[in-house]
């Protein structure tokens, strides 16, 4: 059988699904940030933005960009009405604090006990940059990867222990790839839902972990 | 009669010598002291040592002065961006040391220095490479990294409105770093782009209270130049 592979905006739209009604969130730049765009309207979900912004909106109308509204990708955005402001110590007490439900973030590799490898290739000539990845990893209540499941190369980015360096240790708890979704657990990555045609056997072909078959049907 | 907005920004940033660590406030370029930077840089001085969240964007502002060579050391959190050729340049040619931090770890190690705090046991950075060496902590259950505070000579910061005394309002986003910044430095230098009669600003309102702030210089929003 052959199967289709998810969209990031179908990856987006799923990871959607999951996000409650009162819940305070940080979408992470690239493919979280477009989960905003399939919160339903009549939620109320609280974005959040390192940069000192809580329940900040879509982009503005061409023409009334504000360069001192932005967020942490630093693209012009709109607040919605009842939105704050705060300086980054706030911001940080509210990611580090436990005070977010949940994150969204990307990944360059994910391991099977949940570190996270998202912000530094290890390369001798790479240049650095951490930004607030570090904080959220360890600081949601809840850390959500969105991933295309292997690299452009065809290499497994769910990996039995991680070869880039590391953003966090046991943080992520669960994974949406454009093959499945998967539960970080104690028992092992448990693969909860996959893409229509995919067998399980496939799956396991393509991921550099141990998964754990917990599809219903 | 305390009045902090006597000093031209020139006179206010002349304070300043070869090697002082200065805080510089904004995320990006929102925040960002564009005028009092470029008044650094009019200074002509060297060896300086940078706080800021980023390493420059474009070739103005923070970008411009890298560009001069005046910095010795940066520490920031997020140094590469699509716009930060001037830092990558100088970083890949060994011309700037660079001391990279969590950016809630830059947050909390300046509070630190502006609450009077000796260190912080932190959480992020736990086990990765931006830990080793440090010491560690194990705190009901978790896992905690010992960091140091940041403290700095100046911090140049962007505001508002400001008043005579010191007390300041910011705008949107551009409040980030500023209110922590100017907790943590000997001498707050902050650009406003207004300045208004004391009692104009709501105590109820106030965001940083004037005891953080030692010199207000209004800038014209419109032709960048000092008041």
């Amino acid at each position: 059988m052959s199967y289709q592979k998810l969209s990031r905006d179908q990856i987006a739209e799923r990871v959607a699904q999951d996000i409650p009604d009162g819940a305070y969130v940080n979408l992470g730049i690239g493919l979280p940030t477009k989960i905003s765009n399939y919160l339903p309207a009549d939620k109320d979900v609280f974005l959040h933005s390192e940069n000192g912004l809580l329940a900040f909106g879509p982009p503005p109308a061409k023409g009334e960009e504000d360069p001192e509204l932005i967020n942490a990708g630093k693209e012009y955005v709109t607040m919605l009405t009842g939105g704050s402001f705060f300086h980054h110590g706030d911001s940080f007490a509210m990611m580090r604090g436990g005070h977010l439900d949940i994150a969204v973030l990307g990944a360059f590799q994910v391991a099977a006990n949940g570190d996270l490898a998202n912000w530094h290739t290890g390369a001798a000539d790479a240049i650095p940059a951490v930004g607030g990845a570090m904080d959220l990893a360890v600081g949601a209540k809840k850390v959500f990867i969105t991933t295309d499941h292997n690299t452009k190369q065809g290499e497994p980015k769910i990996v039995e222990t991680l070869s880039y360096p590391a953003t966090g240790l046991k943080c992520v708890d669960r994974i949406y790839t454009d093959l499945c979704v998967i539960d970080v657990t104690q028992d092992g990555l448990k693969v909860i839902e996959k893409v229509d045609g995919l067998s399980f056997a496939e799956l396991q072909a393509l991921t550099g972990a141990k998964l754990i078959d917990a599809t219903q049907g | 009669m305390i009045d902090k907005s006597t000093l031209t920004l020139t006179e206010a940033l002349s304070q300043i010598k070869d090697g002082a660590t200065i805080m510089i406030g904004g995320f990006g370029t929102a925040g960002q002291p564009a005028e009092l930077i470029d008044g650094l840089i009019e200074l002509g001085i060297k060896e300086l040592v940078i706080v800021n969240n980023n390493a420059g964007n474009g070739d103005y502002g923070l970008a411009k002065l890298l560009k001069t060579g005046a910095v010795r050391k940066i520490i920031c959190s997020f140094p590469r961006q699509s716009d930060s050729w001037v830092f990558d340049e100088l970083y890949r040619a060994g011309k700037i040391e660079l001391e990279l931090v969590p950016q809630g770890n830059l947050a909390c190690r300046i509070q630190a220095a502006g609450m009077g705090l000796g260190a912080v046991f932190t959480p992020t950075g736990f086990g990765t490479l931006l830990a080793e060496g440090k010491e560690t902590r194990h705190i009901e259950g978790k896992d905690y990294v010992l960091e140091y505070p940041i403290k700095a000579d100046f911090a140049l910061i962007k505001a508002h409105q400001g008043d005579r005394w010191g007390n300041l309002v910011y705008n949107k986003s551009a409040r980030n770093f500023g209110p922590i910044m100017a907790m943590a430095a000997d001498i707050t230098i902050a650009q406003v782009s207004e300045l208004v009669e004391l009692g104009q600003l709501d105590p109820e309102h106030i965001i940083t209270p004037g005891i953080f702030v030692q010199h207000v210089v209004a800038v014209d929003a419109a032709n960048g130049t000092g008041a």
